[in-house]
């Protein structure tokens, strides 16, 4: 934990006016910054503190609950140092559209299509933005809180369960 | 005059139906298509310990070659296309076993991209509930299928256009 | 006599060798690969959207269905997560338990690579042999869960029960026996010239490349990385057990396969260490908000079947917070991230599958190698679908 530290202290020293919030959760460090600087951060945390593992991306749909709907997740393992760091970024509905990772990392390019696909978060810059996992024509993004989970063709079941 | 020899024990005297459905049903090639959980249940049915081979149950590669499809797993939106084309590069006679509570109903996941059953777009012939179904399970549901072809009526004569291949089961 | 025309091929999803219902469009120029486009998602369920309707209890099934070749180490990161939100600790009965569990999984998993992997490049012995030895894991599965694959078997703060009594014996002489199988595998196999020629040099990816791919578990340490979660990250008391971390050196398909049969081996031995310290005691722990009742508190005394009934009809609320919980399953780091509102559902829970990322290095993989060469690559990467589309 404690080099994680280090990376967070020397976060705090180069994007001082990018960063939106440091707290730790249960143990992991998280650091909330604005989403113009996302790729410089996560070019400085592979450059400088050896984060050279994206190991997941993902987005978070906080309809009705805060003011910048999608919340960008990036989770980074360091593979000397053996340790993780979340840096998260805030998405307006209304300019949906973020740098892409995929110009500091590889593993970034299929895990942003997901975001894509599911989200509909557009990632400026992505060599190959197709949806993933639903067909080429479908219609929506299924991880969306206003997408109903049996999809909109369906009358929702009206069970225990649903 | 006629035939005065008798008959010896080698000899059988049947229906044309009845022969070709026995001979249907003891080399049931079903197609190797696993979708999801149930394929790896399908698997172990088909290695060591249950061995399809006894029951003249072999896997082929391709649907040009097989007669009875077993659905394994979850049919999604995107996949059922798929699962209807390779239903038709299917030659008659052929057989439809929905294997596990996914290709049955659906099953736990009713969600926007299931298919809640594969009864949705081919006619299933027999039903596997489980999830997944035990090999054992598997084994019967492949043996009342034998049964369900072993009452068909009509198999020989469909062949040449003489009237329709109708199930009785 | 030169004919520069490419052609475009279709791989799937119904390809006997694709492990599932992954499609690829392969361009090809003669029989070698010019260019590779996976198509994913034809087996995408929902489970991250169907979670947010379920309670944390009842999203414990869905995880079975996940990579359905390694159930329990589907439940261990996820119940792993809940309990790292929850802040519970659990019993040393239950931690010991589902480390053998966990470690059978291993097995039993690395057992399907080796038979799917070995069937697909011809060697059909080996694909009988290794379901033998799975069939025992699956009986022992069934022993204590009552399902041969979908076990559903932890629980946050424990176990569902504890094991039966001939459990230990059981799984004793299986792993006992394993070492042997797994020479028998290698004799079948390691010096085999067919499959020495079909493996070495076969799918080269360099460590740097790895790690920015963002490849993980066995496929990584095939290439020279030295990362395993269970000893560098540790979680659920792996860092009590003595174990080698086996890496490989030529980064190709036979080292990968090498690195997963050492791995093997040392799964034999962490369990061997943990039935050395399996010790009776109780397998779930004494927090009445989250964990069911004995039955017999349930019959006999009103605050038990309050409890009972509160948390079967509405859930165990989970305390506010997000957590990430990533552990070594067989086929690389399995992440949870579940985002809580202080509900009894997750309002968001994230998967991170291993194949999905690793699945993504076959375009550098298999660039320039021969059309035969790619089922062992996809073999090699040890994918599974259930787990790649959710």
């Amino acid at each position: 934990m404690a080099d994680t530290n280090r990376a967070v202290e020397k976060l705090q020293g180069n994007f001082e006016a990018s960063i939106v919030e440091v707290k730790q959760d249960r143990g992991d460090w998280i650091v909330t910054v604005k989403k113009e600087s996302i790729i410089d951060v996560l070019a400085f945390l592979k450059r400088e503190c050896r984060f050279d593992m994206l190991t997941d991306v993902t987005a978070i749909d906080y309809l009705g609950k805060s003011s910048d709907r999608f919340m960008m997740v990036y989770q980074l393992t360091s593979v000397p140092f053996k340790d993780r760091l979340r840096i998260k970024a805030p998405v307006t509905e209304a300019d949906c559209s973020i740098g892409s990772a995929t110009q500091v990392y590889a593993s970034a390019g299929w895990l942003e299509r997901e975001v894509y696909d599911l989200f509909g978060i557009k990632f400026d810059k992505h060599p190959d933005l197709r949806r993933i996992l639903m067909t080429p024509d479908w219609e929506g993004h299924p991880l969306r809180k206003d997408y109903p989970l049996q999809g909109p063709d369906r009358e929702p079941y009206k069970g225990r369960l649903s | 005059m006629g035939v005065n020899q008798s008959l010896g024990g080698n000899v059988t005297v049947t229906s044309l139906d009845k022969l070709v459905n026995w001979v249907r049903k003891s080399s049931i090639w079903p197609m190797t298509f696993g979708l999801a959980c149930c394929a790896i249940e399908m698997m172990a049915t088909g290695a060591s310990h249950n061995d399809l081979d006894r029951f003249g149950i072999i896997f082929r590669a391709s649907p040009r070659q097989s007669d009875c499809i077993i659905i394994a797993g979850t049919v999604t939106k995107k996949m059922l296309p798929v699962i209807k084309t390779v239903y038709e590069q299917m030659p008659e006679p052929k057989w439809v076993v929905a294997m596990g509570a996914c290709a049955c109903s659906g099953g736990i996941f009713d969600t926007y991209s299931v298919v809640q059953g594969i009864d949705e777009a081919l006619p299933v012939d027999v039903y596997i509930p489980g999830c997944p179904p035990r090999p054992e399970a598997l084994l019967y549901g492949l043996m009342k299928l034998q049964d369900k072809i072993m009452g068909e009526s009509g198999s020989f004569g469909s062949v040449f256009g003489l009237g329709d291949r109708v199930s009785t089961v | 006599m030169a004919n520069n025309e490419i052609m475009t091929i279709n791989m799937g999803p119904q390809h006997p060798s694709t492990h599932g219902v992954l499609r690829m469009v392969i361009e090809l120029d003669g029989e070698n690969i010019l260019k590779i486009d996976p198509d994913i998602g034809y087996l995408h369920r929902g489970v991250e959207k169907l979670s947010e309707h379920r309670t944390y209890h009842q999203t414990l099934p869905l995880t079975d269905r996940l990579d359905y070749l390694a159930p329990m180490s589907n439940n261990l990161g996820y119940i792993l997560a809940v309990e790292k939100l929850l802040g519970i600790e659990v019993p040393e009965r239950a931690q010991t338990i589902r480390i053998i569990m966990t470690e059978l999984t291993r097995l039993k998993s690395h057992l399907v690579w080796l038979a799917c992997h070995a069937l697909d490049i011809g060697a059909m012995t080996v694909f009988i042999y290794a379901f033998r030895e799975r069939e025992t894991i699956m009986e022992t599965y069934e022993l204590i869960s009552g399902a041969r694959m979908t076990s559903n078997f932890y629980r946050a703060g424990g176990l569902s029960q504890d094991v039966p009594p001939e459990f230990e014996k059981k799984v004793r002489e299986f792993i006992a026996t394993m070492p042997g199988y797994i020479d028998t595998y290698e004799g079948l196999l390691t010096t085999n010239p067919i499959w020495v020629k079909r493996t070495v040099g076969n799918g080269v990816i360099s460590a740097e490349d790895a790690t920015d791919i963002g490849i993980t578990g066995p496929a990584l340490r095939g290439s020279g990385v030295d990362f395993d979660l269970r000893r560098d990250i540790p979680y659920a008391g792996y860092e009590s057990y003595k174990f080698e971390v086996p890496v490989g050196k030529e980064c190709d398909t036979f080292d990968r396969y090498k690195v997963r049969l050492i791995e093997m081996r040392e799964s034999c031995k962490i369990i061997n260490q943990a039935f050395e310290r399996l010790k009776p005691g109780p397998v779930l722990a004494d927090s009445p908000q989250v964990c069911y009742p004995p039955k017999d508190s349930v019959y006999n005394s009103i605050e038990g079947l309050i409890h009972h009934f509160k948390i079967a009809s509405e859930g165990y609320k989970v305390p506010e917070g997000e957590v990430y919980m990533g552990i070594e399953a067989p086929k690389g780091e399995l992440g949870f991230y579940i985002v809580s509102d202080g509900s009894s559902k997750p309002y968001r829970m994230r998967i991170r599958p291993p194949s999905f990322v690793n699945l993504q290095a076959i375009e550098k993989m298999a660039k320039g190698s021969m059309v035969a060469d790619l089922v062992a690559i996809i073999g090699t990467l040890d994918i599974v679908l259930g787990e790649i589309d959710r």
